[in-house]
């Protein structure tokens, strides 16, 4: 049966009229996405550049969301912010994933060579920081080299290649602004190197200053501050429209005081910053790329750490899932539920959380404060003890029950059974899978730069962060772990063969 | 000095399924006795019992001068499988070890004789199994009857006062077999007590002093066997044979 005609006539109209607003919605986008521009910004960049905002965390705060309000004022388009994380964001608009970058980055030569710069919008410098108490006199980076103390700083920042730059200060990296603090409070570190409105903000306490950090009291600013620096936008390398038109806003924010304002609502105006007034000329800092040799010792380095890692790790891991799996497999009920909860917990959590766990919680929990490398060596061979655990137990139960008879019928105790007949005959089983996790944990270790342990997949981050020349460095970094791995598979299948084949 | 063994009224129950129903049974020493019966009639079960690698529900078991009930105890469990050897129908000897090792293993770590002496003696009992070149080769290089003959020197070398045979000729070739039968018949000359559980005949027939046999967890034959395989007495052993023999 047909539908009358007055029917089909309202549907091919709503049809129509459905086409004409989808149409119009796109439109209304498409005219959005012309005039906005992307911003990359680290989220969690800190304290006072960009953060949440403490009375309302999904609202963001900071000098720099300021700057960038005053900006789509002066540009007259919108400014979308696209978070990135810190390390990441000259890479992010060097792809084109967004239009330009902001988050405290630093005019230097290297920087320059990822992204084109705008004119600085700060001019800032570096401060030391040490904890209250501190009783070694230090006030400068020599006292600290004469020292040869432990300095903590971002990765990728001039501070950073300061720190790098001096021979007997032994330098910490980290990716977030909150870790090298907490180490310096729990001692693991004895001094911060920072820009000046971090210090600023972690340090001095002052009633006046909203969002002060609370959580790291006892701290002081060490020395005067020095190695002035920039801060820019950086672009896309080439584009030199858009430079020009963020280069003639920060201009006119600079001009009408308004960055000013901005500056000193957020305590970060001096007169030094009246430089900002002058038309830019970009001071370049003396460091540049790094030569073969250079960089090869500190992969070098980084790969002994992950061999150090990787083996202690493992040899904890194999002497613990022994005992682990004949708890389970011939413990007494309670031991029995002990070591299946112990396999069921380590397998199920990540290692990353166990690691910070190991490396933070602990200290907080119990005040053991244990250092990097042990949380790390630990972490990997608890979790992979739950792994091998496992494989232990899949190899034991794999030997016929006969043989347990057998040993039995000549009056062999089980004990003597496991020690002699069992478990030497489940070795053949045991071994493949075993060796195999040896080589994953080798490559799991990249996970242990979270606690600020440099091996070497973290060590190529630090270099090509600093340096760039990401084809070389990754190439060698690629190189060194198929140099260490490749061996290892070889001695694995030697060994299955020896040991293995005799069981046959 | 072989030992006897003496069953007296032993149940052993799977679930509802009885499997050993109140068997009672004496095995002087010396004597060389074939378990007979069809499969599931409780015969591997029984010798099983004997040293422990079965526990059983009710009853006693007397092996030479130990004597054990349903649990045990362990500790004489273990002394009735120092001195009672057994063997399996798939031989199970241990892999990793070479023969000598095989047969030197208990005597060393369980009895803590010198390893000097075990091996020699092991090198006795090679040679007693026609093996004596095989000392150092590995089991999965031996062939089915050779492999069971070093399970045999491997329970003889911890010196037992009889063994107990589980289908050991079942999983090999019949010209094979002879190879582990005049084994057998050679140990049986000296005098030990030999308990053979098995489902073949002929191989009760060439061997065995006496024939029990054992159907639905009780024995419904016992004698010598030339009366039990020729002139059966009861209508089930009648119907077992002609059953078995086609």
């Amino acid at each position: 049966m047909r539908k009358p005609l007055t029917i089909r006539t309202i549907q091919a109209l709503i049809r129509f009229a459905l086409l004409v607003l989808i149409l119009l919605i796109q439109q209304v986008i498409l005219a959005q996405d012309k005039g906005a521009l992307k911003c990359g910004t680290d989220f969690e960049g800190g304290i006072p550049y960009i953060f949440g905002d403490k009375d309302d965390p999904r609202s963001l705060v900071g000098f720099e969301v300021d700057l960038l309000a005053a900006l789509e004022q002066e540009l007259g388009r919108p400014i979308d912010r696209k978070h990135a994380a810190f390390d990441s964001l000259l890479p992010t608009v060097r792809r084109g994933d967004v239009d330009f970058v902001m988050n405290g980055i630093e005019i230097t030569v290297e920087n320059r060579k990822q992204a084109d710069f705008t004119r600085p919008y700060y001019l800032y410098q570096l401060q030391l920081i040490a904890r209250g108490n501190e009783t070694r006199k230090f006030t400068t980076l020599e006292d600290c080299e004469k020292l040869k103390l432990r300095v903590g700083t971002l990765n990728g920042s001039a501070a950073f290649r300061v720190l790098d730059a001096t021979d007997d200060i032994v330098t910490k990296g980290y990716d977030d602004q909150e870790g090298p603090f907490k180490d310096l409070v729990a001692g693991k570190l004895d001094a911060l190197l920072f820009d000046v409105p971090i210090a600023l903000y972690y340090v001095i306490q002052d009633n006046k200053i909203e969002h002060r950090k609370k959580d790291f009291p006892g701290l002081k600013l060490v020395g005067r501050p020095f190695a002035e620096g920039q801060y820019g936008i950086a672009v896309k390398p080439g584009s030199d429209a858009l430079r020009a038109e963020l280069d003639a806003a920060l201009g006119r924010v600079i001009q009408s005081g308004e960055m000013k304002r901005i500056l000193t609502k957020w305590h970060l105006w001096s007169l030094d910053q009246y430089q900002l007034y002058d038309e830019p000329a970009v001071v370049a800092s003396e460091s540049s790329g790094l030569a073969f040799g250079q960089y090869f010792v500190l992969l070098l380095k980084g790969a002994w750490v992950t061999i150090q890692i990787t083996i202690v790790s493992m040899a904890l891991a194999v002497a613990l899932g022994l005992p682990l799996a004949m708890m389970r497999l011939y413990g007494p009920l309670p031991l029995r539920w002990l070591a299946t909860g112990y396999i069921e917990f380590f397998r199920g959590i990540p290692v990353l959380l166990l690691l910070f766990f190991l490396y933070f919680g602990l200290s907080e929990l119990i005040g053991v404060n244990l250092d990097a490398m042990t949380a790390a060596i630990l972490g990997f061979g608890l979790n992979y003890a739950a792994y091998e655990a496992e494989i232990y137990r899949g190899g034991i139960q794999s030997i016929p029950l006969g043989q347990w008879e057998a040993s039995a019928s000549l009056g062999m105790s089980s004990g003597l059974t496991f020690r002699r007949i069992i478990l030497p005959q489940s070795i053949r089983v045991i071994l493949p899978p075993m060796t195999n996790d040896f080589i994953a944990l080798f490559k799991d270790t990249s996970v242990v730069s979270i606690i600020s342990v440099i091996e070497l997949s973290k060590q190529y981050q630090i270099l090509t962060k600093t340096y760039g020349q990401f084809l070389e460095i990754g190439l060698t970094t690629a190189a060194l772990y198929l140099i260490m791995s490749v061996p290892l598979g070889y001695l694995s299948r030697y060994l299955e063969e020896r040991w293995g084949g005799k069981a046959m | 000095m072989s030992w006897s063994i003496t069953l007296t009224n032993v149940t052993k129950k799977y679930g509802e399924r009885t499997i050993l129903d109140d068997i009672s049974l004496t095995i002087p020493a010396g004597e060389t006795v074939a378990i007979l019966g069809p499969s599931g009639g409780g015969k591997s079960t029984l010798i099983r019992c004997v040293n422990g690698l079965n526990t059983f529900d009710a009853g006693e078991i007397e092996v030479g001068p130990h004597r054990v009930g349903p649990t045990g105890p362990k500790g004489v469990i273990t002394r009735i499988r120092q001195s009672f050897g057994m063997i399996f129908q798939d031989f199970q000897l241990f892999p990793h070890f070479s023969v000598l090792e095989n047969i030197t293993e208990a005597p060393i770590r369980v009895l803590g004789e010198r390893p000097a002496l075990v091996r020699e003696r092991a090198m006795l009992l090679l040679k007693r199994v026609g093996l004596a070149d095989r000392a150092t080769a590995y089991p999965r290089e031996l062939s089915g009857g050779q492999k069971q003959r070093i399970a045999i020197a491997r329970a003889l070398a911890m010196n037992p006062r009889g063994l107990l045979c589980d289908e050991i000729t079942s999983s090999l070739d019949p010209e094979i077999k002879t190879e582990v039968l005049n084994v057998l018949e050679d140990l049986k000359r000296d005098g030990m007590t030999l308990v053979l559980v098995t489902h073949e005949i002929g191989f009760a027939r060439r061997v065995a002093d006496r024939v029990v046999v054992l159907c639905d967890g009780r024995i419904i034959e016992n004698g010598p066997p030339a009366s039990v395989l020729d002139n059966p007495q009861s209508e089930r052993m009648a119907a077992f044979l002609k059953c078995v023999m086609g």
